[in-house]
């Protein structure tokens, strides 16, 4: 195992994290003593096989879940010492997200499902940035449009805007292009790259696709569970 | 605030698309339910409450089978208290060859003292106020008098001997009967044109009144001061007295629809609690995302609750008009039944509707609801996770505190309130299980039928909870359905039938005992068996055991009445066929001791009556005592003139006496009773066969009111159904997708759900056949006393009936997941 800490800049850190879950087997290690840390303004790849512990990495690195030993800290707020709301508020105040899924609210449009998480901070311009980031990913004719109106990469256009929206000091992204063609998914990280580097956000990428993955400062690769590599990319 | 905006911006878009509606439905069924019946029985509340205080006409009401003493209206003058005379009696009116019974009613100038006469100037014309009463000559008839002699306003009409003018048409008298209409029409004259009718002599069924009215303190010294006077035959009654009786029955009433309206609520309870769970499950992913975006738990919760209030409103606002809607159609279809012009109703209704409506979501859907504030955010990467269930207790605890609170109202009492809770949870787990055991028989026929079939059956038996609930929910609607339309019929059926083809028609009233031979020699002339008379002595009952009957206490409130009203007595010799002793002896036929009386059975339980006792009773300001010395038990059916109080022969010899006879007089026989009311004016024939018609009529329409209450009970148990499909629907689009993906056509799929519904309607009408049948055994044993004969058309109405509603909700409700394109159905999933 690797241990890569650089110091002062990190936004984020994980220190000795594991997550074991109970099953009908018994008790089933899901990851085991990770630690790393990520500078701000960095990109960074998580990659590895099927149930190597990606996922379980990123929901426990944004506080979505908690680890069963270890501590995660989180722009300076160490996530294992607050409560779900507390947990929340760091990540309204800090945290991007965009999913393989999308995950639009089916109730709003397109400009109210980016306003969201600005509302949520309590933003008092949440329209106008919205419509500004809206116009940045390429819908400003569309922002009317309910979530069910658009297609699979203009659906992932809007998740991107309402995650860049809150310009967030860390941005999760979760197999983005895996639910879309190639060729959608190729212009998909163009935007997201194009738009972290506008923005300095920090972003977090977990992905099978290796292209993809090159793209990135850093590569972390987890296998059952463990960090195996932590290099930077190849350039 | 940012949750207000939040949830009114996202509530629009879930209205539209649907997902709510189901919910919305309940919610609006048990509104509606509840401000038709809470609109209904409230006009109905109100009708009698105006009726009570104008049913007098008067503050006070001194009524007498005799003229009222001068010296009373003179004592009334003394405390400076306006009076008013009336006489009532029911006499045969004729205009050319036709004629009706009717209610005539004399008045004097003052009438009313209280409350106003309406009339209108041509029939079914405008109703006005009437100044004064009719003046001598003239008469003011009800339009259905007037109607049944084929007379219009300015023909006349004779009155015994005496020829009036119609001048106008009655439309209501304050002192007219409470509630449904009575049987014989009235029409309203002077009382100085009285005596020139000839119909009143000694005995004649009239009843003399005195009507007082004034300052209340005056009133009330008056009211003492005639009320000590105990020998007389008169009866003073004031407004509580007369309300009381008309109230008893409005309560009544009121609480069976209120019962009614609770069975509806329940079901929507349920519908409530299982389309709540649907719309809680819908909104995990939003809450997840939202949480995973930063919402804190504060905030969904507040998003939860203004949705759900939006909800409630919406709901209250539909369920009001449609139960207020509801209520107009009932009150048209009532409104003969119940006196014209129901005055309007209040807010009170909506009030309780909606009040109702908030504890029902509070109770049904807030656990729900509560249990998404506990989505983990880790959904928006791992769709399994889902938030603990919420407590049991709680969720039982909360919908049994609001069943409480929403029966309490119906109920009123803490103890009853416990009882029926207690009843209500035993019953639904009873039922419960009867469904899943429903349920569980209809898996075992999977093995014989085709794959259409066996896919349907399957899925009934795996969702065997829901399928159990659908069942009993849904068979609870049917089962009241059948009940008011099928046994309805057989027991009125039933009822007829105990009425032997030669049941007397007809009964004779007021007759003279000088009028006895030419009656006899009326019939005889034209064929006609001569019936046998029955004597009749009116009188009032002063003491039981030497204890007044105003002091005695009663173990029934019907005893009092029987006690304290006016007592029509008769004597004979020998026991009526109709009759039979069930304590003590009958008389010899030969008795001459003194006096004794056999008492009806009811009557002698209610008023706490028993062999052996002494009662006196005055008649005709003379008292007689008299000892108990048989209870007996009358079959009413029979038709024959009974009586509560029959005397040994000789006891009422010198009293006042007129006969009554019942006989059977078939339709072209008709014309002898022309013959005999021309006469004998003053003798009533009464046509039972009109009034039974009538009866049936009143019993149709009201059962009709009744059972379009119901329908809410039945549209309650479609909307459970709706709720538990639209509960399986991600699920059933799933496996609909999968079918078809694997080479099964659509209508195959189709089939399946079909044949599943089928199966459900099947069992809900299985379980409403053997509950109608059940209750009615039971109500014709309780109720009426009759052998119930079992109707196998119940089971082929209650199962096709089951079948074919849950197949076509069943139908529409899952229509949308069939048809689904399994390739978006399968790359979503």
């Amino acid at each position: 195992m690797t241990n890569n800490v650089s110091g002062n800049a990190a936004v984020l850190a994980a220190h000795d994290i594991s997550k074991e879950v109970s099953s009908p087997e018994g008790s089933l290690t899901i990851l085991a003593d990770v630690s790393f840390s990520i500078a701000a303004g960095a990109t960074v790849a998580v990659v590895g096989p099927s149930g190597a512990g990606k996922s379980t990495l990123l929901a426990l690195l944004a506080g979505l879940d908690l680890p069963t030993r270890g501590h995660v800290v989180l722009n300076g707020a160490n996530l294992g010492e607050l409560d779900e709301d507390g947990r929340a508020r760091v990540r309204a105040e800090s945290v991007g997200f965009v999913f393989q899924s999308f995950h639009l609210v089916p109730s709003l449009n397109a400009l109210e499902n980016v306003m969201l998480p600005l509302e949520l901070a309590g933003a008092g311009d949440a329209r106008k940035v919205s419509l500004d980031i809206i116009e940045k990913v390429g819908l400003r004719d569309r922002w009317r449009h309910y979530p069910a109106q658009l297609s699979g990469g203009e659906k992932q256009r809007v998740a991107i805007a309402r995650a860049f929206a809150t310009e967030p000091a860390v941005l999760f992204a979760d197999e983005p292009t895996g639910n879309l063609d190639s060729r959608t998914g190729g212009t998909i990280m163009e935007l997201m790259f194009e738009l972290n580097r506008s923005s300095s956000t920090t972003l977090i990428l977990v992905t099978h696709d290796h292209s993809l993955a090159e793209r990135c400062d850093r590569l972390l690769s987890l296998d059952t569970g463990r960090l195996v590599n932590d290099s930077k990319a190849s350039p | 605030m940012k949750a207000v905006t939040f949830a009114l911006r996202s509530f629009g878009r879930e209205l539209r698309s649907g997902e709510v509606l189901v919910l919305l439905a309940a919610v609006a069924l048990a509104v509606a339910a509840l401000t038709a019946v809470g609109f209904l029985t409230d006009r109905i509340g109100k009708a009698v409450a105006r009726q009570a205080n104008e049913v007098l006409a008067a503050d006070l009401r001194l009524r007498s089978q005799e003229p009222i003493p001068d010296a009373l209206s003179d004592k009334a003058a003394e405390f400076d208290l306006q009076t008013a005379e009336t006489n009532t009696f029911p006499s045969v009116v004729f205009a050319g060859d036709l004629s009706a019974l009717a209610t005539i009613k004399a008045v004097s100038s003052s009438y009313p003292l209280r409350g106003n006469v309406r009339v209108a100037d041509t029939l079914f014309g405008e109703q006005r106020v009437a100044t004064g009463v009719p003046p001598r000559g003239e008469t003011w008839a009800d339009g259905a008098l007037l109607a049944r002699v084929e007379a219009d306003v300015g023909d006349r009409i004779m009155v015994g001997e005496l020829e009036l003018l119609v001048t106008a048409v009655l439309t209501y008298r304050p002192d007219q009967s409470i509630g449904f209409a009575s049987l014989a029409p009235s029409l309203l004259m002077n009382i100085e044109d009285i005596p020139e009718t000839g119909l009143i002599g000694e005995g004649s069924r009239v009843g003399y009144a005195l009507l007082v009215a004034g300052d209340e303190a005056a009133v009330s010294a008056f009211n003492d001061a005639v009320e000590t006077d105990e020998t007389s035959l008169l009866r003073v009654s004031n407004r509580e007295e007369s309300s009381d009786r008309a109230n008893n029955a409005a309560d009544r009433a009121q609480r069976f629809l209120s019962l009614t309206a609770v069975i509806s609520l329940l079901l929507s309870a349920v519908a409530v609690a299982m389309s709540a769970r649907r719309f809680a499950h819908r909104r995990m992913d939003t809450v997840a995302l939202m949480k995973s975006l930063g919402a804190t738990q504060r905030f969904v919760i507040s998003v939860s609750l203004v949705q759900l209030m939006l909800l409630g409103a919406l709901g209250i606002i539909a369920g009001s008009v449609v139960g207020f809607a509801a209520e107009e159609t009932l009150s048209w279809i009532l409104s003969d039944l119940i006196a014209s012009d129901l005055p309007g109703v209040g807010p009170m209704p909506v009030i309780l509707g909606s009040g109702s409506a908030l504890v029902l979501l509070a109770g049904f859907a807030l656990p729900s609801l509560i249990q998404l504030r506990n989505t983990p955010p880790l959904r928006v990467l791992r769709h399994d996770v889902m938030p603990p269930a919420p407590s049991r207790i709680l969720v039982a605890g909360l919908s049994l505190v609001a069943v409480a609170a929403l029966l309490y109202r119906s109920v009123g009492d803490a103890r009853m309130l416990v009882i029926l809770l207690g009843g209500i949870v035993i019953i639904a787990a009873a039922l419960y299980w009867v469904g899943r055991a429903l349920v569980a028989s209809m898996g075992r026929f999977r093995s014989g039928v085709g794959v259409a079939w066996r896919y349907g059956l399957a899925n009934v038996a795996r969702r065997g909870r829901d399928s159990a609930v659908q069942v009993v929910a849904f068979g609870l609607g049917l089962t009241v359905l059948l009940l008011l339309t099928i046994v309805r019929t057989d027991l009125l059926q039933g009822w007829r039938q105990t009425l032997d083809e030669s049941a007397p028609n007809h009964f004779m009233i007021n007759i003279q005992p000088h009028e006895l031979e030419s009656v006899a020699s009326i019939y005889a002339a034209d064929g006609i068996e001569v019936p046998e008379f029955v004597p009749l002595v009116r009188a009032r009952m002063a003491t039981i055991n030497g204890v007044s009957v105003k002091e005695r206490e009663y173990p029934d409130p019907g005893g009092q009445w029987m006690a304290t009203r006016e007592a029509n007595l008769s004597f004979a010799a020998r026991l009526s066929s109709s009759n039979e002793i069930v304590d003590g002896e009958w008389w010899p036929e030969d008795y001459a001791g003194p006096p004794l009386v056999s008492v009806e059975e009811e009557a002698a339980v209610e008023t706490g009556l028993v062999v052996g006792d002494k009662m006196t009773f005055v008649i005709a300001g003379r008292e007689l005592e008299v000892t108990i010395a048989s209870i007996r038990k009358i079959n009413w059916d029979s038709f024959q003139p009974n009586f509560f109080m029959v005397f040994s022969p000789g006891a009422l010899d010198g009293m006042p006496t007129t006969y009554i006879s019942s006989l059977r007089i078939e339709k072209e026989q008709q014309p002898v009773l022309i013959k005999l009311v021309r006469a004998h004016p003053s003798i009533s024939v009464i046509d039972l066969d009109s009034i039974l018609q009538q009866i049936r009529g009143i019993i149709e329409k009201a059962s009709l009111a009744v059972q379009a209450v119901f329908v809410f009970t039945l549209a309650a148990g479609i909307a459970v159904l709706f709720a538990a499909v639209q509960s399986t629907i991600d699920e059933r689009r799933f496996e609909s997708a999968m079918l078809r993906a694997l080479g099964a056509r659509k209508r195959t799929v189709f089939s399946g759900v079909m044949a599943e519904f089928a199966a459900l309607g099947a069992a809900a009408g299985i379980l409403a056949s053997v509950g109608a049948s059940i209750l009615a055994a039971i109500i014709a044993a309780q109720l009426f006393d009759l052998p119930y004969e079992f109707n196998p058309l119940i089971w082929i109405v209650g199962v096709a009936a089951g079948v074919l509603v849950v197949c076509a909700s069943g139908f529409v409700a899952a229509r949308g997941a069939v048809n689904a394109p399994p390739v978006d159905v399968l790359r979503a999933a």
